[in-house]
């Protein structure tokens, strides 16, 4: 076990060696690690978070062809900390009214919720929290933790925009994970193990986005509308209810709203990267661990790149129209890829067509689904037709 | 009674800290400590949900009694009961209550004085089913056990996932748990929706 091979255990073992050695106890010296471990890793997870701040920035005034902050440090780099002492600097201000132990909560939570997911998130194969073998309902489960924090935020703020933002954030959240529990159940099938570390392990191979692309079109359409960012940014709807849920929030506690959003969207586009798209796994290079981390992050960092582009590019969707596509259109598809692909997996396995079998599945379900869109489609431009003639003719009167 | 390394100076033993009694049984290793640091916090949420004036605090103090309950299955190495229960508790039941209480109730407090005429007489009555179940449980046996280490490389959640599926195991109830909740969501859309 060299440091190139195995970093964390190598330091853990070294840093053991030296406790043992000024005399405490194994046990107490290994819980003294697991938490040193946590600590590293929940402040490298928000030391990652004020450089994404920059990166939204820039990024955001790219796609409106703009430089963006260029004034403060190289290319702008120093911006973010001037933005953590604005907030922290501001007034504190809890509204009259508010449930001032729930208000003060929610932002906490929000942040927690998001760190939380950073215990399964593999960044190399000997680099990572913990290997849960049921990572992905914990992915889940993490969500269902966030939901709640914006369920706290607008109900304490008493006021009935941040009610409304809050009850819409979560009609949209709840109603988004159906799909994206099923979308993760696919990489679940494929590779035999909820285990995040072991899907990432099976796609040294092959990647499951080849065996399954219509999965990971669906867990990213799901997984946006999970974090809350456009095109079904309810929350958020200025022109609508102002800020939402965290209208009322000032300086730092809508810091961290803000800050775990963003590390929200990057940690999403680490698992999207994980689970469909081959993770820390780059044509044999991440044997080397820490150069399997940098690849890792990169990918990340595209796939955040791709949720902000899909940001920064669509009008906000109604919400009616978003609870439509969510039940009438992802859903069924959801279920119906998911037992097609469960079958299919079982029937192609022992052949050795399974990865073309399988990628010809979900073009075929693919096509299906925009034949059904289409003749649905065409139905209702007819059944508009016969409407017409009716209206022009009241028209005229 | 030797009280041996409870606290945290060098020189701890490498055995967890234990309690020991004249005949040399171990009383309490961490598991029990932190079990009863758990159970403390559960009773106490649990207290104050039924206590608390304040319906969405009582809603919020389940939502953390909940949570107990999945630290007690973390615990018990049953890690996919601990996820599942943080998922459909908190994640779908806590915020169904806490949507129904906020869009039904307009006052939100409870007013008067929290206690009934013979409040007394409950009181006791408790006490003493309390009495009777902590004796029925002491004088169990087992009860000074410790909890064995799960086998290595048992795989809770495959022998879970098989139990469901298999003809001769729980397949049945499984469907029929299934079509009872269709049962109850049509139910529901049938009374909610609006009949024009």
């Amino acid at each position: 076990m060299t440091f190139w091979s195995d970093p964390v255990n190598f330091i853990a073992a070294w840093l053991r060696g030296i406790l043992t050695g000024w005399g405490m106890g194994a046990a107490l010296s290994n819980v003294l690690l697991a938490f040193l471990g946590i600590i590293v890793l929940v402040v490298f997870a928000l030391v990652l978070d004020i450089f994404l701040v920059w990166v939204e920035r820039k990024v955001v005034a790219r796609f409106q062809d703009r430089i963006g902050p260029n004034r403060i440090g190289p290319f702008g780099l120093i911006q973010p900390f001037a933005d953590i002492i604005k907030l922290i600097i501001k007034e504190d201000i809890t509204p009259e009214g508010a449930d001032k132990v729930v208000y003060n909560i929610a932002p906490v939570l929000a942040a927690t919720a998001v760190i939380l997911l950073w215990a399964i998130l593999p960044l190399a194969s000997t680099i990572y929290g913990v290997d849960l073998n049921v990572a992905l309902l914990y992915l889940v489960a993490a969500g269902a933790l966030g939901t709640l924090a914006i369920i706290m935020g607008g109900w304490a703020s008493n006021n009935k925009y941040a009610l409304l933002g809050a009850f819409r954030m979560v009609a949209n959240m709840i109603s988004y994970e159906v799909p994206m529990v099923v979308a993760l159940l696919i990489p679940a099938i494929i590779t035999g193990t909820m285990s995040v570390k072991g899907i990432t392990e099976f796609q040294s191979g092959v990647w499951i986005v080849i065996l399954s692309p219509l999965a990971a079109v669906i867990f990213i359409i799901s997984a946006i509308a999970e974090l809350g960012r456009a095109p079904f940014d309810l929350n958020e709807a200025e022109s609508e209810i102002v800020a939402g849920f965290h209208i009322e929030y000032t300086g730092m506690k809508f810091g961290w709203f803000y800050a775990s959003e963003l590390l929200h969207s990057f940690t999403f586009g680490g698992f999207i990267a994980i689970l469909f798209f081959g993770g820390y796994n780059f044509f044999g290079l991440e044997k080397y661990p820490l150069l399997a981390a940098v690849i890792f992050l990169v990918k990340a960092l595209f796939f955040y790149w791709v949720i902000m582009w899909v940001k920064y590019s669509m009008p906000r969707i109604r919400i009616d129209h978003m609870l439509a596509f969510n039940w009438k259109f992802l859903t069924p598809l959801s279920l119906a890829l998911l037992i097609v692909t469960a079958l299919m997996d079982k029937l192609l396995a022992p052949t050795n067509f399974y990865v073309i079998g399988m990628f010809l599945t979900n073009v075929v379900i693919a096509w299906l689904t925009i034949e059904i869109l289409r003749a649905v489609g065409r139905k209702q431009k007819r059944i508009e037709e016969t409407l017409q003639p009716a209206a022009e003719a009241v028209a005229h009167h | 009674m030797k009280l041996c390394g409870l606290s945290i100076l060098p020189g701890l033993s490498a055995k967890t800290s234990c309690i020991e009694n004249e005949i040399g049984i171990n009383l309490m290793t961490a598991t029990h400590i932190i079990f009863l640091i758990v159970a403390a916090l559960i009773l106490a949420s649990a207290l104050m949900v039924v206590t608390t004036r304040n319906l969405i605090h009582a809603a919020l103090w389940l939502v953390a009694a909940l949570f107990g309950v999945a630290v007690l299955y973390a615990i018990l190495d049953a890690s996919f009961m601990a996820v599942v229960q943080v998922v459909i508790y908190i994640g779908a039941i806590a915020i169904l209550f806490i949507f129904a209480v906020m869009l039904t109730r307009r006052e939100m407090r409870d007013r008067g004085s929290q206690l009934r005429k013979g409040w007394w007489l409950a009181a006791l009555l408790g006490l003493l089913v309390f009495a009777g179940l902590a004796f029925m449980l002491i004088a169990q046996p087992g009860i000074n056990r410790t909890v064995a280490d799960m086998p290595q490389g048992l795989d809770t959640v495959k022998l879970l996932g098989t139990a469901l599926v298999a003809p001769d195991a729980y397949m049945l109830p499984f469907e029929v748990a299934s079509v009872l909740l269709l049962a109850a969501l049509v139910g529901a859309v049938y009374i909610a929706v609006n009949k024009k």
